[in-house]
Formats: C-alpha cells, sequence, structure tokens
C-alpha cells in the first residue's frame, strides 16, 4: 500500500520510541492534519468500528488537547490528553501525553517534526516515556492503546514459525 | 496497574523473545502447533541428542512457551499458545494500529492536496499572474532545509 514501506518504529535509546514515516503532501498540509481538530477526527480513528467523538485542541505553548474515542459496537471509550510544550507551525510541535486508564505510569512526552522534501514530508515522532521499563513495557505491550487486542494473529504466525523451520 | 506489574510482565516477555530466537526451538513450536509431543518425537526431525532438545525444553517451559502433560512416561510436551500470542503481537499490533492511521491520513492529505488544486485551477483562470506570484513567495517560505 502507498507509503507503508516508509514506515518504520525503532526503540531509540533507553526511554524512547521512535516512529518514522513518509507523506505525499507539503509538511504544511501534514501540520494542519496533526492540529485542525475536524481533519484530526476524520483520520485517526483507532482500531477498525472506533470513531473519535471528541478532538478539541488548543494550539499554543501551555494549551490542551482532549482527545476520546469510543467503540461503536460496545459503546467502550478511551481518552487521553496532555498539554502543549512548543508548537512551531509547520514544522514541530512538542506535547505531553496521558491516558485516562493508565496502561503505563506517568505520562510520556511527544515531540513531532516535520521535514519536507520535494514536496514530501517526513514525519518523526518521538515518544520520550518515564522510564526504560515504561518503554519496553509500551512496546511489548499486547493491548496496545487498550483496544488494539485481537486474538487471532497466532493462526497467521504460526505457519510462519512452520516455514522457518523447514529452511532452518 | 502498579509499576511493578508492568515490570514483571516485561521480565516474562524477556525470556519469552530470547527463547524465540533459536531456530530450533521456534522448529519445536511449529511441531507443537500442530499437537502435543514426546521429547523422543520432538528430537526425530532434528541432527542434535536428546539431552540437547531437552535443553531447548527448558529454556521453552521457562519462558511459559510449553508446558508438560501427566503421562509419566511420554510426558507430553504441548504449546502454550497464550505465552506465544502475547510476544508475537506487540510489535504487530503497534506497526498494525499506527499503519492503518496512517494510510487514512494518506488519503486525507490526497483529498486536500485534489481540493486544494481545484481552488488553485479556477483561481488559476481568474488571476494567473498574481497566483504565480503568490505561490513563489509560498514555495520559498517551505523550502527543503529550511528548518
Amino acid at each position: 500500500m502507498k507509503n507503508s514501506g516508509t514506515f518504520n518504529i525503532t526503540a531509540h535509546g533507553d526511554r524512547e520510541i521512535v516512529v518514522t514515516r513518509v507523506f505525499d503532501a507539503p509538511r504544511r498540509l501534514v501540520f494542519n492534519a496533526y492540529t485542525q481538530p475536524e481533519l484530526v477526527k476524520s483520520w485517526l480513528l483507532g482500531p477498525p468500528g472506533w470513531s473519535m467523538p471528541v478532538c478539541e485542541i488548543d494550539l499554543r505553548a501551555g494549551g490542551k488537547y482532549r482527545y476520546v474515542w469510543r467503540s461503536d459496537s460496545t459503546g467502550k471509550e478511551m481518552g487521553m490528553g496532555g498539554i502543549y510544550r512548543e508548537v512551531v507551525a509547520p514544522e514541530r510541535i512538542v506535547a505531553t501525553e496521558k491516558f485516562d486508564e493508565a496502561w503505563y505510569p506517568g505520562e510520556a512526552v511527544d515531540t513531532i517534526v516535520l521535514s519536507e522534501k520535494d514536496g514530501r514530508t517526513t514525519l518523526t515522532q518521538t515518544i520520550l516515556y518515564d522510564s526504560r521499563e515504561t518503554r519496553d513495557a509500551v512496546l511489548k505491550s499486547p493491548m496496545q492503546y487498550g483496544m488494539a487486542a485481537s486474538y487471532d494473529r497466532l493462526e497467521k504466525f504460526l505457519p510462519t514459525v512452520g516455514s522457518e523451520a523447514l529452511s532452518a | 496497574m502498579e509499576p511493578n506489574g508492568y515490570a514483571s510482565s516485561s521480565t516474562r516477555l524477556d525470556a519469552t523473545f530470547a527463547a524465540l530466537a533459536d531456530p530450533t526451538r521456534r522448529a519445536i513450536l511449529a511441531r507443537l502447533a500442530k499437537g502435543e509431543a514426546s521429547v523422543a518425537e520432538l528430537a526425530e526431525p532434528f541432527a542434535v541428542s536428546q539431552p540437547a532438545i531437552s535443553k531447548h525444553l527448558k529454556v521453552l517451559e521457562r519462558a511459559g512457551l510449553i508446558s508438560h502433560g501427566r503421562d509419566a512416561q511420554r510426558r507430553p510436551r504441548r504449546l502454550e499458545a497464550r505465552a506465544l500470542r502475547d510476544a508475537t503481537q506487540w510489535l504487530e499490533n503497534y506497526r498494525q494500529f499506527w499503519e492503518a492511521q496512517f494510510q487514512r491520513l494518506d488519503s486525507l492529505l490526497d483529498d486536500l492536496q485534489r481540493g486544494k488544486r481545484r481552488k488553485r485551477a479556477v483561481r488559476g483562470i481568474r488571476k494567473a499572474g498574481s497566483l504565480r506570484r503568490a505561490q513563489g513567495r509560498l514555495s520559498t517560505g517551505l523550502a527543503p532545509g529550511s528548518e
């Protein structure tokens, strides 16, 4: 799929997760898509079957943001929010993040950097956690964002294990 | 949840990942995915001794990936699906979750650009000259490497 190959996630240093992704658009548009509630609500929806009824953004240093997602089938809600520390349009956003149902201790600091080249934008998102233990737990959490649990992937994984065994 | 809870589940997962790092152990898991088997049956397809297989089985058992049955003679090993599921899901979940978001963002950006191009085309017909000058200023402001 388009640009999927540009998507990369790595653990960086002791306390960070770094996500990079390239978009076929100028960074002004990517910045808008990350900071204008009506645009955010159209893509940051969570897993299939979830929507984003609440997206409030006060885009300035010291301003707050608040996101709430809802499962269409069960009505379960999940919220998160934080405070902007730095807002430099259209290239840099630093904000704290904390989930209502704390699935990791403390709060994390999110830094989004957008760089543009030849009309394409590279997003680099760095999430800095309180401790190495928290970072590792987040990376290893099978309940990503408390809602992405789907227990049907074992069947997909096992044939892979089998074919590796044959070629080993 | 307590931080301790995270730490202990993290430690358990470390053991699981270490256990999965070895190709012989992965092959053993693949065999057990088809049904339980004794140590002798598990050793059969491999060019290693039964004691070597037993060592691998101990690592897998400590990681919670397999358990053994009550039959004292055969002590058949079986796959513990849950531990394996936890271990293999984490990065895949993270990646799939975000890639799904980003693909929607791709479509949104496409729409925004198409909308922009349409507006530009309309305005372009009306006042081509001033728009070109405005675009020139805009692209200078957003030039690559300007950050």
